[in-house]
């Protein structure tokens, strides 16, 4: 199939479910989450278990806390003025909240990639190259493999190769979101956190960005953050439906893609997913 | 119907008033004469002071108290104050500035306080700063009238300037770039090196010119610090006058001298005149850029 077909593929094509997705297994899991910005609750009671290497999508309308959940799983709303954490989050079972983690090697391990693509204004390779230099490859030559590596992950490599050391700024947003996607990957990460990672994008390169995420299934644990329910429904193993109470976000309801689109348990979710609300 | 209406001037929809007039004119005048006065005071400068000008003037060493001869000792005295002050202003500066804009928060008190002395400091006249120098530098540190002394007070007073300048090139920077360094688990200080610093460089370059302007003009704060001993600095620890202290000393207290300080006030009019075109380049540069970025 090429590009312009996958991307305006049909919504209604189930995504199946490939062996590697070990449902048995949370490689994250959220347990009775509560986040409160200065004293304001914006979720409550929200728990959710990730599972390795599946793609666990996160629907609900805006502001219902879908992003805020997102940044609590790698510890990005200690960036947060007044935000206060209760409840849990663990990572293959262990608390990542606690004040003595080290915080900047667990984001290395759960990258997140933001909505608006956002390379450094640098060349495409130093983009890479500088976290991994941080991150201690100093070595050039593994520099370079690491680069080429995730930028043929992500389906880059062909198109910037000879180019490398142009500004990633002179990139289309799709190219960019790609790099963004690369630079998260040549840490070589376990799980990756994507906050509606098409929303910025046309339908061509969204529909590029999709596939790509599809294609890393089974190796990474994916967590994304949609607004898309069809691009839910073409993705996503898991999925969890946010919705606001009383101005604070909680999940509704969680369980396997399939069984939510053709059997929700929840009124709301199924008005939801209907289209009759959200 | 509706495009009639549209492309209408707007003058037609109003009726344009006696008063509405005479505020116009109001305006137009007074803004006249204040452009007048500076051009009235740029061209009496080139009036008296070109026809002294010469290559000759800027490569001479001063004769009889600066009467005659030309003002070599002065722009080597000028450039070594100018370049003290710089070498301490700027990682000074540079560092006020990065603890302002990435490390503390806004809104939080030190922020406040920080910046509000600043607000005062930039607010002090040029000869308080003189006094200070000369109490602090000139007496206290022994360094006597000085290069250096002169140097450290300059410092001090463009300071403010420049940490204001640059603190605002390090806060346009997006936010994005501190998000995404964030996320990829960069500590603070690799993304302020590798990322923040050279984003924000022109917009740094534009607070060093500006700054440079500053310190160039001034006259009343070298006075009491570096003196004007009318010679070429062989030291740090040497007394030196600078463009408008020559200026000054010439005006004021060597009589005869008036031609030779307005040829003076045209060497430093012609350097202030290129640090400004200089700032100009650099902000237009700077802006495409940030629009590049914001694409």
């Amino acid at each position: 199939m090429t590009t312009t077909e996958k991307a305006f593929r049909p919504w209604h094509v189930p995504a199946s479910r490939p062996a590697c997705c070990d449902v048995k297994r949370p490689a994250l899991q959220a347990v009775g989450l509560g986040v409160r910005f200065s004293g304001r609750p914006v979720l409550a009671d929200v728990s959710l278990d990730m599972h390795h290497g599946c793609i666990t999508a996160i629907v609900g309308p805006s502001g219902c806390g879908k992003s805020t959940f997102l940044a609590s799983l790698n510890r990005m709303l200690d960036f947060e003025e007044g935000a206060a954490l209760t409840g849990d989050v663990r990572f293959h079972g262990e608390s990542i909240l606690g004040a003595d983690l080290d915080a900047q090697s667990l984001r290395r391990r759960i990258g997140l990639i933001a909505q608006r693509p956002n390379p450094f204004p640098l060349s495409i390779r130093r983009n890479l190259a500088f976290p991994l230099r941080e991150h201690g490859v100093r070595d050039r030559p593994e520099q370079e493999r690491c680069i080429e590596e995730s930028l043929r992950q992500v389906g880059l490599w062909s198109e910037v190769c000879d180019r490398l050391d142009q500004p990633a700024l002179a990139l289309s947003g799709g190219q960019q979101q790609r790099l963004c996607l690369a630079r998260a990957l040549a840490l070589e990460p376990e799980v990756l956190l994507l906050d509606e990672p098409c929303s910025a994008l046309d339908p061509l390169a969204s529909g590029v960005v999709e596939d790509l995420i599809v294609d890393l299934r089974g190796r990474y644990t994916i967590v994304v953050v949609t607004h898309n329910l069809a691009q839910a429904r073409r993705i996503a193993d898991d999925m969890a439906v946010f919705w606001i109470e009383d101005g604070v976000g909680r999940i509704v309801e969680t369980g396997s893609a399939d069984e939510l689109f053709t059997r929700p348990r929840d009124a709301v979710t199924r008005a939801y997913i209907a289209g009759a609300r959200g | 119907m509706l495009d009639r209406v549209l492309t209408q001037p707007r003058a037609k929809c109003r009726k344009v008033t006696l008063p509405d007039r005479l505020a116009a004119l109001l305006v137009w005048t007074v803004a006249t004469l204040v452009a007048g006065m500076l051009l009235w005071i740029v061209l009496d400068l080139l009036r008296h002071g070109l026809p002294h000008l010469s290559i000759g003037f800027l490569l001479d060493a001063p004769r009889d108290a600066g009467r005659a001869g030309g003002i070599a000792p002065v722009l080597v005295a000028t450039a070594m104050i100018l370049i003290v002050s710089l070498a301490v202003a700027v990682p000074l500066g540079l560092a006020t500035a990065l603890l302002l804009s990435e490390y503390i928060r806004r809104g939080s008190r030190f922020a406040g306080f920080v910046r509000h002395a600043l607000e005062v400091l930039a607010g002090v006249p040029s000869i308080v700063f003189g006094l200070f120098g000369n109490a602090l530098f000139v007496r206290y540190f022994g360094m006597g009238y000085s290069v250096a002394a002169g140097g450290l007070t300059l410092a001090c007073m463009v300071l403010p300037l420049f940490v204001r300048a640059s603190e605002e090139a390090l806060r346009s920077v997006p936010d994005d770039f501190r998000r995404a360094a964030d996320a990829l688990g960069l500590t603070r200080a690799a993304a302020i090196r590798s990322v923040l610093l050279p984003a924000a460089l022109p917009g740094i370059l534009v607070a060093l010119v500006l700054s440079t302007g500053r310190a160039l003009a001034e006259a009343a704060a070298l006075l009491f610090t570096s003196g004007y001993v009318l010679r070429v600095p062989e030291s740090l620890g040497d007394s030196g006058r600078t463009l408008a202290v020559h200026i000054y000393e010439l005006a004021m207290n060597v009589p005869g001298g008036e031609s030779q300080a307005y040829a003076t006030g045209v060497v430093l009019l012609g350097a202030l005149l290129l640090i400004n075109l200089l700032t100009a380049l650099l902000g237009r540069r700077y802006g495409a850029q940030v629009q590049g970025v914001r694409r």
